[in-house]
């Protein structure tokens, strides 16, 4: 299948012997001139690239507490080093939390602490760790910083809360700056600016996909529900990954949407301007690529005259989205107060369960056992609903309220210790196809032992890279690639729309007859 | 040698201090631009100020994650409180009556310090993963934590010196005058290596110890959707772009 090893799966984690240089590589594909250029990046690497590296990580330094503090703190406990999936997965040392983050403390130590800098001169810099900015060191920045997927599993665990995530962010910032971007992510961020979303669906082509969305659910149910693109004067924006447009299972939780909408009974429509809730400028660490993302869905719930903003089921984009959206696109006065801005789909969907306001027939999903994966940046970097650990009570609510079958993974492996799918943080690339299968073994393993004991045949995800990730790795570990659903997929499934066609209602009804 | 340890005293103790309030004014005045609280995290100023505390007083990340480490780190750290807080008396005329009832405890505190010590050393050396993370430093921050509490154990235990003297020493080191040193090996010993930790302190890995409560995933409130959370050099960027 490919030249790597796919890691065996045992009934428990197995935490490897460090197996230096394992996963030792060039990296993923470099940025082309122009993949740089719309980003704001120089071309190529540059001619002084040394000392511009260390220069720019003095700038970061100056910006970033956190970073500050994270490079200073570090006790080398070794609490994180059995934390990271890419390192349960690869065995590769420098794939430990504290292993990654040495790679770039090495070099700040040398060049950006007085002890580092005394040392250095008595050439006992090696003492202390530290290191120059050499070749070998950026080419290990490079390989590893994209063995990342920025989930902040490390930062649940370490004493002093050191988030890998940032310190991976900082150096793939201070790599961009230097001209040695990664493709993929660089790439992406172009398309969103020029096209408007990250898959670089045109205007045309997403209102031919919208309208043939309205047709599979219209001969579906009978019931006309409308999914309308750049509709001036609706109540609610919804903001959602590209992929919803495009693949499965992803669309079918966009079709899930659009129904629990049109139950709620409010105006809602699409933008093309912001036709992607995903913000890759995060996972590259730019403040201000992020931002200019971020205005994006300003400026269309400006244009459009929305009262409301709505995010469908996307993992990081939901960081960006609770976590800094008010930061970087900010403040929201214009909008309506009495919601929350912005509002995950989740929350929308969970509030009108609770005003009763949906009538479901959860047997339509009876074929089916569910588990739930919860997606790295929503447990970790955000939160739905008004109470702390509301993103891991409301989707499991909403999955118990469509689906009879359920059940959760082994308990350290979801809620805040979940780990992540192995795709996320701007891994979701071909050209590190075997980074993300080995970090998705430990995800794999608490699967599997659902499946052997309790007979789950599903997981659902509320996240894009999740689903996207899981459909590719799920064979290598001799599971189907359709064991993936969205969470609306469920909640479209079992849904009742008012007016469905009487043969859908009497098929739910035989179906509770039976139970 | 009074000299010398006096003089070595007054520098040990101007590098702690003004190396600390140094790093602190850096980690006071680095903007953190973003909401990053590690989630679940509390919603509210008093519910950090909680999390803090049970992250400094029982070290609750680190107990999630690992017993042993967990378990040598806070017998080292809650032992080294005490036995510091008993060491106040070497510097006061009339101890407070808490750093008198404290006395016992903070002796045999010495003898737990000390286990930890060593049960961290252990560990760095016997896991690999550990092994292949530390470096030197590493090691030497252990083995001088460890010949403090063993100097001052052995003095305790083994050869006592002449503790009413060294009071004597400290008091008027005070006072910034130059007393008489009561010259014992485990006495140089125990506080050369102090005087060096001190000296180290602003430099190392120690800087944990204020680090922790500048840490924004532990320090800071998850409300970014009710109250906007701008840095002044993003607000500056903000501006410019208007502009």
């Amino acid at each position: 299948m490919a030249d790597f090893e796919t890691p065996e799966l045992f009934k428990h984690i197995h935490v490897p012997k460090p197996v230096p240089g394992s996963m030792e590589s060039s990296g993923p594909f470099i940025a082309k001139p122009d993949h740089q250029e719309a980003l704001g990046f120089p071309h190529e690497l540059v001619d002084n690239w040394e000392e511009k590296a260390v220069e720019e990580m003095g700038n970061t330094l100056q910006k970033y507490r956190g970073l500050r503090v994270f490079l200073d703190s570090c006790v080398k406990c070794g609490a994180c080093t059995d934390k990271c999936h890419y390192y349960l997965g690869s065995a590769d040392p420098k794939n430990m939390p504290v292993g990654r983050q040495d790679l770039l403390r090495s070099v700040y130590r040398k060049y950006h602490t007085p002890a580092g800098k005394f040392l250095s001169k008595l050439g006992l810099e090696w003492l202390i760790g530290a290191k120059s900015m050499t070749r070998e060191v950026l080419d290990d920045w490079y390989n590893y910083y994209h063995q990342c997927s920025e989930c902040r599993r490390c930062s649940v665990y370490c004493p002093y809360g050191i988030d890998t995530a940032e310190i991976t962010m900082a150096a793939r910032d201070i790599m961009d700056k230097i001209g040695h971007g990664q493709k993929y992510n660089n790439e992406i961020i172009g398309k969103v600016f020029k096209i408007g979303n990250n898959l670089g669906l045109p205007e045309p082509a997403l209102a031919d996909t919208l309208e043939g969305l309205e047709e599979d659910i219209e001969d579906e149910t009978g019931v006309k529900v409308e999914l309308p693109l750049d509709r001036e004067g609706c109540e609610i924006l919804l903001v959602t990954p590209s992929a919803d447009f495009f693949a499965e299972p992803h669309v079918d939780g966009l079709m899930g949407y659009a129904k629990v909408f049109h139950e709620a009974g409010v105006t809602w429509t699409l933008s093309s301007k912001a036709s992607e809730a995903a913000n890759f400028g995060m996972f590259i660490g730019s403040y201000e690529n992020m931002r200019k993302i971020s205005l994006r869905i300003r400026e269309a719930a400006i244009d459009l005259g929305v009262k409301r903003i709505v995010f469908g089921e996307c993992g990081h984009a939901w960081r960006v989205a609770y976590s800094f959206l008010n930061t970087l696109a900010g403040p929201f006065d214009f909008l309506d107060q009495n919601y929350p801005i912005p509002q995950h789909i989740c929350e929308f969907t969970h509030d009108l369960i609770q005003k009763d306001k949906l009538k479901f027939d959860p047997s339509e999903n009876d074929w089916m056992t569910l588990t739930f994966h919860d997606s790295c940046n929503v447990a970790r970097a955000s939160r739905m609903g008004d109470k702390p650990g509301g993103q891991f009570t409301i989707p499991r609510d909403i999955i118990k309220k469509v689906c009879n079958n359920y059940v959760d993974m082994a308990a350290d492996t979801i809620g805040e210790g979940t780990y992540c799918c192995g795709g996320g943080g701007g891994l979701l690339t071909d050209d590190l196809m075997a980074v993300r299968v080995k970090g998705a073994m430990p995800r794999m393993t608490a699967l599997t032992n659902v499946v052997l004991e309790d007979g789950v045949t599903h997981m659902a995800a509320i996240c894009a890279i999740c689903k996207s990730q899981f459909s590719k790795v799920l064979p290598y570990y001799n599971m189907g690639m359709d064991m993936i659903v969205s969470v609306h997929q469920l909640v479209s499934n079992a849904l009742i729309l008012t007016g469905q066609n009487s043969e859908d209602e009497n098929e739910a009804e035989t179906a509770k007859e039976s139970e | 040698m009074s000299t010398f340890f006096a003089l070595l005293f007054w520098f040990a103790t101007a590098v702690i201090v003004l190396g600390l309030a140094f790093k602190i004014r850096q980690y006071w005045v680095t903007p953190a631009p973003l909401k990053i609280p590690t989630t679940p995290a509390p919603t509210t100023q008093a519910g950090v100020v909680y999390r803090m505390a049970k992250e400094v007083i029982v070290f609750e990340s680190l107990f999630k994650s690992n017993k042993w480490i967990w378990i040598f780190g806070w017998m080292f750290h809650m032992s080294l409180f005490l036995v510091l807080a008993r060491h106040l008396r070497y510097f006061q005329d009339q101890p407070w009556f808490w750093v008198n009832i404290i006395q016992p405890f903070g002796k045999y505190a010495a003898f737990t310090m000390v286990i930890g010590l060593v049960g961290l050393f252990v560990r760095r050396i016997v896991v690999a993963r550990v092994r292949y993370i530390s470096a030197p430093s590493d090691y030497l921050m252990l083995i001088m934590l460890f010949f403090i509490g063993f100097s001052g154990l052995i003095m305790n235990y083994v050869s006592h010196v002449d503790i009413i003297a060294v009071k004597e020493f400290f008091n008027a080191w005070m006072g910034f005058s130059i007393g008489d040193f009561p010259v014992s090996v485990p006495l140089i010993v125990h506080l050369s290596l102090v005087a060096l930790l001190l000296i180290v302190f602003p430099f190392s890995k120690l800087l944990h110890a204020p680090g922790v409560f500048f840490s924004p995933t532990r320090n800071q409130v998850d409300n970014p959707r009710e109250k906007r959370h701008i840095a002044k050099w993003a607000a500056e960027l903000e501006n410019n772009s208007k502009g």
